[in-house]
């Protein structure tokens, strides 16, 4: 059986749908998941997808961020439950306080959306093992509010502890600190990135396949450890 | 009844794009003098009982996790 993928959708999602199109396309088993789900049905990972959960009224992903399954994901992820989160699902995992910084209006006050050329810092996440460290991407960009934001101490650290998971290449649509697209957590299985891998998952939708490895990575993780 | 005021403001720090623009268009309509303009958010929450040490610790959580994001935002808090 193939592992089981949570996809959640809060009020205002929009990207659900081709969340588990990409968990279905690199070869598991999409599950629908509710923001007001008191549990996780069991799945072995979790997508946080992309839109405007509860209209981004407050902040972006603020509200979203105290939803009733965040209860639950946040303790499953402490324990080592992956999560990707993206777009607005990783503003999400920020106002959770499972990633560092926050993100906030793109310095250029335009919404962003446009194929994206990025770099993959790290491949030691789970959600990344499928790429080569240094190897660039194209996906999809598409956001008013994507620019990472957090004290230089925490940026340092970051870099220093290789948790920058991607960074911008040719522009940076938002202006964030140093490039960054992506973060991770400590032990490198929550990720937030910020453009849209699940956007680039079939060449007759996307600009090619280079998001597909983000899925097929965290299916080897799950995979492996069975 | 009581009365919870928060206010919240962007860390001087943190880059207020919308500030600028609001500032860009205040100079457009011919305001003069405006150096710098910041944008923030006003709460006035009504509160069943009354006022005291109590709501006032619980007004502070109430801003630090969700009214106000600290990694970017300062608040102030007051109970009347």
């Amino acid at each position: 059986m193939s592992a089981r993928v949570g996809v959640v959708t809060f009020p205002g999602s929009l990207d659900d749908a081709d969340a588990r199109r990409a968990v279905g396309l690199a070869g598991g088993q999409a599950v629908t998941l509710w923001h007001k789900d008191a549990d996780l049905l069991g799945v072995d990972a979790v997508v946080l997808p992309g839109g405007f959960s509860y209209g981004d009224y407050l902040r972006a992903g603020a509200i979203a961020g105290h939803a009733p399954v965040m209860g639950p994901l946040v303790a499953a992820a402490r324990e080592g439950l992956p999560v990707l989160g993206i777009c607005n699902g990783f503003q999400v995992l920020c106002e959770a306080g499972l990633l560092p910084g926050v993100l906030t209006r793109n310095a250029g006050l335009r919404f962003v959306c446009r194929p994206q050329a990025l770099v993959i810092e790290s491949s030691a996440t789970v959600w990344t093992s499928r790429y080569r460290g240094g190897q660039r991407v194209v996906v999809p960009v598409k956001n008013g509010e994507g620019r990472y934001v957090a004290d230089e101490a925490t940026l340092d650290a970051l870099e220093a502890e290789g948790r920058v998971v991607a960074r911008y290449a040719d522009g940076d649509p938002s202006g964030s600190s140093r490039s960054i697209a992506g973060v991770a957590s400590a032990d490198g299985r929550v990720v937030g990135l910020m453009p849209h891998p699940e956007h680039a998952v079939d060449a007759l939708t996307g600009p090619g396949t280079d998001g597909l490895g983000f899925f097929a990575s965290v299916l080897d993780a799950l995979v492996g450890a069975r | 009844m009581a009365r919870v005021v928060v206010d919240v403001m962007l860390k001087p720090e943190v880059l207020d794009p919308q500030g600028q623009a609001v500032g860009h268009a205040l100079a457009r309509m011919g305001a003069e003098g405006v150096t710098s303009v910041r944008q923030g958010k006003h709460f006035e929450i009504e509160v069943a009982g009354q006022a005291g040490p109590e709501l006032a610790a619980a007004a502070q959580r109430w801003a630090a996790e969700l009214l106000a994001n600290p990694v970017i935002e300062d608040f102030t808090v007051s109970v009347e």
